[in-house]
């Protein structure tokens, strides 16, 4: 650091990284501060609380919501590593007639926007019952064409000798995929089952077309509309933002490492 | 049975529920909105006439399409450039340093991760006229106060900023990789040659970056134009701002059909911006396929 021109650039990102930082500070230092210190501006709090978070806790449903989006994002990523780690194998590995043509119309569905088919979806889950159910919330989600995509061109970097191996040895088909080709690819399906979580944790458009009582809101959904309804407690509204930010960054650091090269790992080969 | 005909059933068979949900839930659903653009279609009324193209007609004659439409365009130009520049002034500067790099990576993602409904709530307590710590800085520094989200003028900006905020480390993540793939020789010969700083970015960094920064600026406008949660959440009691400033073409979609259930207008309205993405998404596939000359 002897070097100025290096020093100065310590400087640059450090101060960068203090504006990037400072909402979650801010939301922090507000949800900490009680109802008569919220509209004062001082960095840090005078008479910390956590009574604002167990005001969120106790007079919302804010669990219930915390236990929706637990639900639906679990059971979604799991349906999508599944599904599309299969159909990844079987367009890289196995050779059958259409196959060409079932790859590009899974590609295909890539270019439309979701928000073209939130109203087909809608009449189709009025006419089915599926409006205010958790069926409603997770079907659209439950596979991912980009995710067949990412795992198809890591599928083909699969040895064929190592199939054919697992061939002589009698393994079955599914077999082949699930113990012998799937284990090849842990880091990018680890990388799409974190994206798909996140993805799903964070919906917001769908969600809030097809959830009608408070008991089915899922988190995005619960502190859109509490916030909406809270006016200007913004010690409550700030509390419940935090609720819902805290186990994500939580999660991050954690994970930080595999999140980000994720990126790398699926995005350049996009 | 063969042995290739025995693998080709169990292909079949894998993928069998797969396909069904592909066919059913994306393709099918994107006809069937093609399909309710040509409709008057209220959900509501059992009637449900067709009325050819006078949805779109109704959408060239409401001020509320056009509005929602330059407003896109606008969080696309001032977005775009500004989350590029940023990211590849970041990524340029990470890659200049050895220690707390990973640090620094990490807190300029956190943001990516965060949900956005949480963050644009917390966007919208900073931006507050008279008790948000922006106007409270402001005031320190002796400058007049600003209405943000208040104001048809800079609410625009103010959500831009946000967005930008909350994709720049993804950006960053983007350029390092990008700048990691330059090969070492390429510097070395640079070094050789005594090209250094400005001339060493722009003739050789730049053009070397040059498929990511399209897949950034393709990538990142298809975001944009779909922008929706930000702009509701943060100015959630006056969807769209002050004189639908923010007003961005996917709320326009929910307000149509959603809450004021003209589902057939709204479905030409997601038609269009369908068009939109599907050309520039065929324009990207003809730049990036010219190879990369080293």
């Amino acid at each position: 650091m002897r070097d100025p021109k290096t020093a100065f650039v310590y400087l640059a990102l450090g101060a960068g990284a203090v504006v990037v930082a400072f909402p979650f500070y801010w939301m922090l230092a507000s949800a900490l501060k009680p109802l008569t210190e919220i509209y004062d501006l001082r960095l840090i709090p005078a008479h910390p609380t956590l009574a604002n978070f167990t005001e969120v806790l106790t007079r919302t449903r804010f669990p219930r919501w915390f236990g929706n989006s637990l639900i639906v994002a679990a059971i979604t990523t799991a349906s999508v590593a599944f599904f599309d780690s299969l159909v990844g194998y079987v367009l890289a590995k196995l050779q059958f007639p259409g196959r060409g043509v079932i790859f590009v119309m899974i590609l295909a569905t890539l270019m439309i926007p979701t928000e073209m088919l939130v109203i087909p979806w809608y009449v189709m889950s009025s006419a089915y019952g599926w409006i205010n159910t958790y069926w409603g919330i997770m079907f659209p989600g439950l596979l991912s064409a980009f995710g067949v995509f990412l795992i198809r061109q890591f599928m083909s970097g699969v040895p064929d000798e190592l199939l054919d191996a697992g061939r002589m040895d009698g393994v079955t088909e599914f077999g082949l995929y699930w113990r012998i080709a799937l284990p090849q690819i842990r880091p990018a399906l680890a990388a799409l089952c974190i994206f798909t979580f996140l993805g799903n944790w964070n919906a917001f458009l769908w969600p809030t077309i097809v959830i009608q009582t408070a008991n089915m809101r899922t988190l995005p959904v619960g502190i859109a509309l509490f916030s909406g309804e809270a006016g200007s407690a913004w010690n409550l509204i700030m509390a419940s933002s935090a609720l819902a930010v805290l186990p994500v960054l939580g999660v991050f650091a954690v994970l930080q490492r595999q999140i980000i090269e994720g990126i790398t790992l699926t995005g350049l080969r996009s | 049975m063969g042995l290739g005909t025995r693998r080709a059933l169990w292909a079949y068979t894998f993928l069998l529920v797969p396909l069904l949900f592909f066919l059913t839930i994306r393709l099918a659903p994107a006809f069937s909105a093609l399909y309710i653009s040509l409709h008057e279609w209220n959900i509501i009324s059992p009637s449900k006439p067709f009325v050819g193209l006078q949805n779109f007609r109704l959408l060239a004659h409401d001020p509320s399409f056009g509005r929602a439409a330059v407003n896109t365009l606008r969080y696309v130009l001032v977005g775009i450039p500004a989350q590029i520049a940023l990211g590849l002034v970041l990524a340029l500067a990470l890659q200049r340093i050895n220690r707390f790099r990973g640090l620094f990576r990490a807190l300029y993602f956190m943001p990516f991760v965060t949900p956005i409904v949480a963050a644009a709530w917390v966007w919208q307590w900073m931006y507050s006229q008279n008790f948000g710590p922006l106007n409270g800085l402001l005031a320190e520094l002796r400058l007049p106060l600003q209405p943000f989200l208040r104001s048809p003028a800079q609410s625009l900006y103010a959500v831009t900023a946000m967005t930008v905020w909350q994709f720049l480390g993804f950006q960053v993540v983007i350029f390092l990789a990008g700048l990691e793939a330059i090969p070492r020789v390429y510097y070395e010969a640079a070094a050789v040659d005594g090209a250094s700083g400005w001339r060493l970015f722009r003739h050789m960094t730049v053009p070397l970056l040059n498929p990511t920064l399209v897949f950034s600026a393709v990538y990142g406008t298809i975001v944009y134009l779909q922008l929706f949660t930000q702009v509701l959440n943060m100015t959630f009691g006056d969807q769209g701002g002050p004189l639908a400033s923010t007003l961005t073409m996917v709320l326009y979609v929910y307000q149509l059909g959603f809450q004021r259930f003209k589902m057939g207008e709204a479905a030409a309205a997601t038609a269009v911006l369908f068009a939109v993405i599907l050309v520039i998404t065929l324009l990207q596939m003809r730049v990036l396929s010219k190879p990369v000359e080293y």
